[in-house]
């Protein structure tokens, strides 16, 4: 097989970080951390569906789990850097900032962003999923037989 | 990816693509006019008016041939970015773009099916100069005649002759466009 080296790795992660923030937080913490570069729109934002896929238990055939509302939008800084958002619900005002952190990961500032940002942003998710399996896993029963009573 | 292959997109696309339809469909509904219609900036060497066609018809749905020049990396980029159609042969193509010798030979593009007759390709050509001279053009949408200034009228009139199958031409220059449907007799 074909050796292959996935150079977008680390954009793919944070895009996909940002998809699925809750609302506002990105642009929150971006407007902490630095001041809004200037920038022109590629694509300005604009709400659409998408399918969704799935494959279960990560071996099985794909199959479309169902359609959701995504917003997207590109836009580029003045220095030339170009930054896509897509992210979930109709939320025009984060997928530009979702787009400005994309653009600007590419520039000098992406240590800040990725301490100010992206940093916050993954203990968050992070945070929030074990929450979620945690309350899951208290309610979880598991059977079992202690004695068969065949011998 | 380059900002500048990026950009050129109608600036408000739902009223850019609807200004732009409109200017397609006037000239196909009266062949030989001459329509101006403006809004994108593609990368060179499609002219704005070639290249606001294909923001408009051209979806993830309609397999789009670029042929000759046309075929480089900028136009692959923008096209992608900005309809996502897929980029395929003259056989299998919906539209085609190019100049008229790189568009060549005619017959590689499908005409349609005697059930389907719209299963044909569109081909955008690319016109150094439009204007109203030329063949004498006749036929459905032309009062009496009019001229257009056409690469050459052989394969025109073959292509009428397979009517109701064929192909359907529209012509391009800076931002000025007429069109030809396969309807229309050229002498």
């Amino acid at each position: 097989m074909k050796d292959t080296f996935d150079e977008i790795t680390d954009r793919k992660a944070w895009m996909g970080l940002m998809a699925k923030a809750p609302e506002g937080r990105v642009a929150e913490l971006l407007d902490a951390t630095l001041a809004r570069p200037a920038f022109t729109w590629l694509r300005a934002p604009e709400i659409g569906s998408t399918m969704v896929r799935a494959r279960a238990g990560g071996t099985g055939t794909p199959f479309n789990l169902g359609e959701m509302t995504l917003t997207r939008c590109a836009l580029t800084l003045s220095t030339g850097e170009v930054g896509h958002a897509y992210i979930q619900g109709r939320r025009k005002r984060d997928a530009e900032a979702a787009a400005l952190v994309d653009a600007l990961m590419q520039t000098d500032a992406a240590d800040q962003l990725r301490t100010g940002v992206l940093g916050p942003l993954s203990t968050e998710t992070a945070a929030a999923k074990s929450t979620r399996a945690n309350k899951a896993a208290a309610t979880k029963v598991d059977f079992f037989t202690m004695v068969r009573g065949e011998d | 990816m380059l900002a500048e292959t990026l950009a050129g997109g109608f600036a408000d696309p739902a009223i850019g693509a609807a200004h732009a339809f409109r200017g397609v469909m006037e000239a196909m509904g009266r062949p030989g006019t001459l329509q101006t219609i403006t809004g994108a900036e593609p990368p060179a060497p499609l002219s704005t008016a070639a290249g606001a066609v294909l923001l408009t018809l051209c979806d993830t749905e309609t397999p789009v041939y670029l042929a000759g020049h046309t075929d480089c990396e900028a136009v692959r980029a923008w096209l992608a970015f900005h309809t996502g159609a897929p980029l395929v042969g003259p056989s299998h193509a919906m539209f085609a773009i190019g100049t008229w010798d790189a568009l060549a030979p005619l017959s590689a593009y499908p005409i349609g099916t005697s059930e389907y007759p719209d299963r044909s390709a569109t081909l955008i050509v690319e016109c150094p100069d439009l204007g109203a001279n030329g063949a004498r053009l006749t036929g459905p949408g032309i009062n009496g005649s009019t001229s257009l200034s056409l690469p050459e009228t052989s394969s025109f009139q073959a292509n009428h002759a397979l009517f109701p199958l064929g192909l359907d031409f529209i012509f391009t220059s800076g931002d000025r466009l007429a069109a030809l449907p396969r309807s229309t007799e050229v002498f």
